[in-house]
């Protein structure tokens, strides 16, 4: 069995699964973000009375945060209503950060787990040897009911990242942009895909965390990398020191596919606008006019994605014409950020700073794209429309090409710095 | 099981959440405001131009992208009977059956030449699609699925 697979197994009661199967299994952390008041209407609508599992439920206001509008304090309010008939202590209330990272730094996300957020890039997770998915209001209000959910087993696709180191500029999001754009955006509906080989290996945690986060955006289910002496050391410091199940995979084990890249042929690349998987590299669209530069999110906001930037920075300004729009994943994020001298070095390159969550990543606050502008982002997406007009055109890119775009004002390859 | 008659509202291939209810309105919960917006972010005119009980066919991953149940909840509220897909994004499959709406996975799709406006009649039970005199088939959701939609989701194993 692949550890995915013994970690179903294991939290359903069972002694072995297989792909395809459907199991009912416990989840060990639920996590409710601040778009679903849904998941309270849903769970009264289902005749729930009692939240089954309390002390395993957490919720995070990061998506409206703090609140925009009165609608959105509304939904604040009946949530922190909501947590308190329930006893639900762990609510992380406006200005602590993105979910995934949230939960991660507050020590609830031990290896073997089962994580389930309302939040598709829950996959995020799976760089620490977690089960991580995502799911709509009514199944998370069933979580809240039962305790558990059903799941399909999922076929396991592997990539395999040989060689390195990366070339100058070059970041995981570099490196997922372009295995997203090979494979293309539904390469992984319902697959556990996982990350290995010697690049991994060598990749920091950090970095590791954007490439499962991104998988959603081939269809992953859940994403998985095997934790190793990284890992281990870097949830010591969230006072994780064990697995709560074994996670290992069987020799045995067969992938549904496996796919090899060598990283270090990768270069620094974008998504172009519309589309993910609208594969280009940074040099072919350089010098495309830039309005607003947002460096932030689940995908791009954490430490070392600011410490990037704040290199690339020093000393220089963001061009006029410009805006760029700081937004670190966690409040533990940006205080690390602010001992380091990062937000000084950012902000005296004329960054504005906001609020630790989501920011302006699903066009809801902090940073509207009007309709004609250009936009950069580190987050994950640039759907039609993601964040604001539909008739902006937003780019995804890494940290260093946000940074380096930063200071011409243009679409800049941060390796011809 | 009773046979569906309606027009087809036609979407290409992986028409993401955001385009079937951009983020801007997720702070909605009332829902009847949720479902003016309707495929609001693909294309504008559709909330008005939606005739309740038409059929959405897309191509492949529909519903990709944000796990937002408002994206269903906005579909089930304008009065979409059923979604035709060749394929769908995981979390928007989960919501429409928890929800009570017919996702109908078609891989074959292309061959039925189901273009914009076309009026269908379908048997979701039996996995029949009419249109223009042509009977497709398709493999219907299984019998458990089927009595779940028909009672408006997930809902209906829970009431007393």
């Amino acid at each position: 069995m692949h550890a995915i697979e013994k970690i179903l197994a294991q939290a359903a009661g069972k002694k072995s699964v297989s792909t395809g199967e459907i199991v009912t299994a416990g989840v060990d952390v639920a996590e409710v973000n601040d778009l679903y008041l849904q998941v309270v209407t849903s769970f009264y609508q289902l005749g729930g009375t009692k939240v089954k599992k309390p002390e395993a439920t957490t919720f995070v206001f990061d998506h409206y945060a703090p609140a925009p509008t009165i609608k959105a304090a509304d939904n604040h309010k009946a949530m922190r209503e909501f947590c308190t008939a329930q006893g639900i202590d762990k609510l992380f209330d406006v200005g602590r950060g993105v979910c995934h990272q949230v939960l991660i730094e507050d020590g609830l996300v031990a290896p073997g787990s089962i994580v389930v957020e309302t939040d598709s890039h829950t996959t995020t997770l799976g760089a620490l040897g977690v089960f991580g998915t995502g799911v709509g209001a009514t199944d998370m209000a069933l979580i809240l009911l039962n305790g558990s959910l059903w799941f399909r087993v999922p076929e396991v696709m592997k990539i395999v990242l040989a060689g390195g180191p990366l070339g100058p500029g070059v970041m995981a999001k570099d490196i997922i942009l372009h295995i997203i754009g090979d494979l293309k955006q539904d390469a992984a509906i319902y697959k556990c895909v996982e990350f290995t080989g010697p690049a991994v290996a060598t990749m920091s945690v950090e970095e590791r965390l954007v490439l499962c986060n991104m998988s959603v955006e081939m269809g992953a289910k859940t994403a998985y990398i095997q934790p190793d002496a990284k890992t281990w050391e870097y949830l010591a410091r969230m006072g994780i020191a064990k697995a709560i199940r074994d996670v290992s995979t069987d020799a045995d084990y067969v992938y549904s596919s496996v796919y090899h890249y060598d990283v270090s042929k990768i270069q620094p690349s974008v998504a172009t606008p519309g589309s993910v998987d609208n594969f280009a590299l940074v040099k072919s669209e350089a010098g495309v006019q830039v309005n607003q530069i947002f460096i932030g999110t689940c995908t791009g906001g954490r430490l070392n994605d600011l410490a990037t930037a704040a290199k690339i920075l020093k000393g220089k300004k963001v061009a006029k014409g410009t805006r760029l729009v700081i937004i670190p994943a966690s409040d533990k994020v940006m205080q690390q950020a602010m001992a380091a001298g990062h937000v000084q070095t950012l902000m005296e390159a004329g960054a504005a700073f906001s609020t630790p969550g989501c920011g302006p990543c699903l066009g809801a606050h902090e940073g509207i794209l009007a309709a004609g502008e250009v936009g950069l982002t580190t987050s994950s997406r640039n759907f039609p429309g993601r964040m604001g007009s539909t008739e902006s055109k937003l780019y995804v890119v890494s940290p260093a090409t946000a940074a380096a775009s930063a200071i011409s004002g243009t679409i800049t390859d941060p390796a011809s710095l | 099981m009773k046979i569906l008659k309606g027009k087809v509202y036609s979407f290409g291939n992986n028409i993401d959440t955001d385009q079937i209810y951009p983020g801007r309105f997720l702070e909605l919960t009332e829902h009847k405001d949720i479902g003016k917006h309707a495929m609001e972010g693909a294309d504008p005119s559709y909330p008005q131009r939606f005739v309740k009980g038409g059929f959405i066919v897309a191509g492949s991953n529909f519903g990709c992208g944000s796990s937002r149940e408002h994206a269903v909840i906005t579909l089930k509220n304008v009065g979409v009977a059923a979604i035709f897909a060749k394929s769908f994004a995981r979390i928007f499959y989960r919501n429409c059956i928890n929800l009570g709406v017919p996702v109908i996975m078609a891989p074959d799709l292309d061959s039925f030449g189901l273009t914009e406006g076309k009026e269908i009649e379908v048997d979701l039970a039996a996995g029949t699609l009419e249109s223009g005199g042509l009977v497709h088939t398709f493999v219907p959701l299984s019998n458990d699925i089927m009595a779940l939609i028909e009672n408006g989701g997930v809902f209906s194993l829970y009431k007393k």
